[in-house]
């Protein structure tokens, strides 16, 4: 089995170790987290393997650029475009780089249409994979146990106890993201939204929504 | 390997949380994982396959009481342990405590010089079982799906298969498809018939398992 259960067991003690393991029976405590982050930065950034700076500019493109506002932006398309709606459908990537997005966890969409009969809802049961590039980084919940585990086995129920009742007579389709595809749900369009430009539809549309968990 | 990161299906878990506005991260050290994570992906170190697996390998325990950026980070700090950066010693002296890391990779990659394969086996329609193999490596056949009949409904293209990635320095691809699985079929009598779980699996896991008349004719 693994060693981290004991942390003082099982792994390399070099001479630089400053810790005393005269009873090998008590685990030392566990490093605070921030203070392994630390570790492994310094340790890396000594070894010229961490940019520090050219790094911060990446993570500041993935806070800044991606975000469900652009998910909401294809959405909005998609309702008052027909036949960019059908390229959607059919070619997910390409139709979502027409409006300038793509990358990483983004390199093959596959968009999944619900109707009045048909429900569609995303997860990845196995462990975070998640269409960045239109919806950002995953939120904290889509990465939990309780997600992950119940998605598949009774979307329904949790459905209904996340505030999304899901008829029984609409077909439910859970799509688990298991492999190099990722999924964008297009949602609905509300009715009543007949005189709505497309930037009034795009701020209708929310995370939750392109990702299945809300209608 | 049927670890414990392979979570569907399993009965326990409780409500779901969602964070009214949430935001991207939510501690300073979040930050720190993630540039860990960029410097590791670009230094050659680390596959999509290498990375997915030491994470995989954590102690079950620690893996389902920490946030999905500290399993991050174990995995992160067990490959550059592993691929001779670093050594535990000399993370736990520097972070001035127990720097857990994932256990042993037990991996044997399937056929890894094989050559890559991109023509399709399947068609949309085929119905296909997804084999019982349970390797002791990393695997993308989530095992709520291992033993179970679907139907193809989309060939995906050809992609690098994970088992082979994690635990070699070569790569081979083989065609994924999207299987779509009756809810009885995974979960057993009693499961609403209008309800469908998509999974998308290499072709390698797959075997053809035509639908009962000809069963056993076909093979």
């Amino acid at each position: 089995m693994t060693d981290v259960g004991s942390p003082s067991h099982g792994h390399d003690h070099g001479h630089d170790h400053g810790h005393d393991h005269g009873d090998p029976h008590r685990p030392e405590p566990l490093a605070p987290v921030e203070a392994r982050v630390a570790a492994i930065e310094a340790v890396l950034t000594e070894r010229g393997l961490l940019d520090r700076d050219a790094l911060d500019e990446i993570m500041a493109h993935f806070e800044d650029d991606l975000s469900p506002l652009n998910g909401a932006k294809v959405v909005a398309r998609a309702w008052t475009d027909p036949d960019y709606r059908a390229r959607l459908l059919s070619h997910g990537t390409e139709a979502i780089a027409e409006l300038g997005f793509s990358g990483p966890e983004g390199d093959h969409m596959v968009v999944v249409e619900n109707t009045p009969t048909v429900h569609n809802l995303v997860v990845c049961t196995l462990c975070s994979c998640y269409p960045w590039p239109v919806l950002g980084l995953p939120p904290r919940w889509y990465k939990s146990p309780e997600y992950r585990s119940r998605a598949v086995r009774e979307p329904r129920a949790l459905l209904a106890e996340m505030g999304t009742d899901v008829p029984t007579d609409v077909e439910l389709r859970v799509w688990d993201s298991s492999a190099e595809v990722r999924y964008l749900v297009l949602p609905e369009r509300p009715t009543g939204t007949d005189d709505l430009s497309e930037a009034e539809l795009a701020a209708l549309v929310t995370r939750d929504a392109m990702i299945g968990v809300a209608r | 390997m049927d670890g414990v990161h392979d979570l569907g299906g399993i009965a326990g878990f409780g409500p779901v949380e969602p964070e009214p506005d949430e935001p991207v991260f939510h501690h300073e050290w979040e930050r720190g994982v993630l540039r860990t994570f960029l410097a590791l992906g670009s230094s050659g170190v680390m596959n999509g396959g290498r990375f997915r697996h030491s994470i995989e390998r954590m102690e079950p325990g620690h893996y389902l009481t920490s946030s999905y950026y500290e399993h991050w980070l174990t995995g992160l700090a067990t490959l550059a342990v592993e691929r001779g950066i670093v050594t535990r010693a000399e993370l736990e002296r520097r972070a001035g405590g127990a720097f857990p890391v994932s256990g042993p990779d037990r991996g044997v990659p399937p056929d890894p010089d094989a050559p890559d394969r991109t023509e399709a086996r399947f068609v949309v329609g085929d119905h296909v079982r997804v084999r019982e193999w349970h390797p002791p490596g990393h695997t993308r056949a989530p095992r709520y799906t291992q033993g179970r009949r679907g139907v193809v409904v989309r060939d995906d293209g050809a992609f690098s298969v994970p088992d082979v990635e994690a635990h070699s320095d070569h790569t081979r691809r083989e065609p994924t498809y999207s299987i779509r699985f009756s809810a009885e079929e995974l979960w057993g009598e009693g499961h609403e018939p209008d309800e469908a779980i998509h999974v998308d699996l290499w072709e390698g896991y797959l075997v053809a398992d035509p639908p009962d008349q000809t069963r056993g004719a076909a093979r």
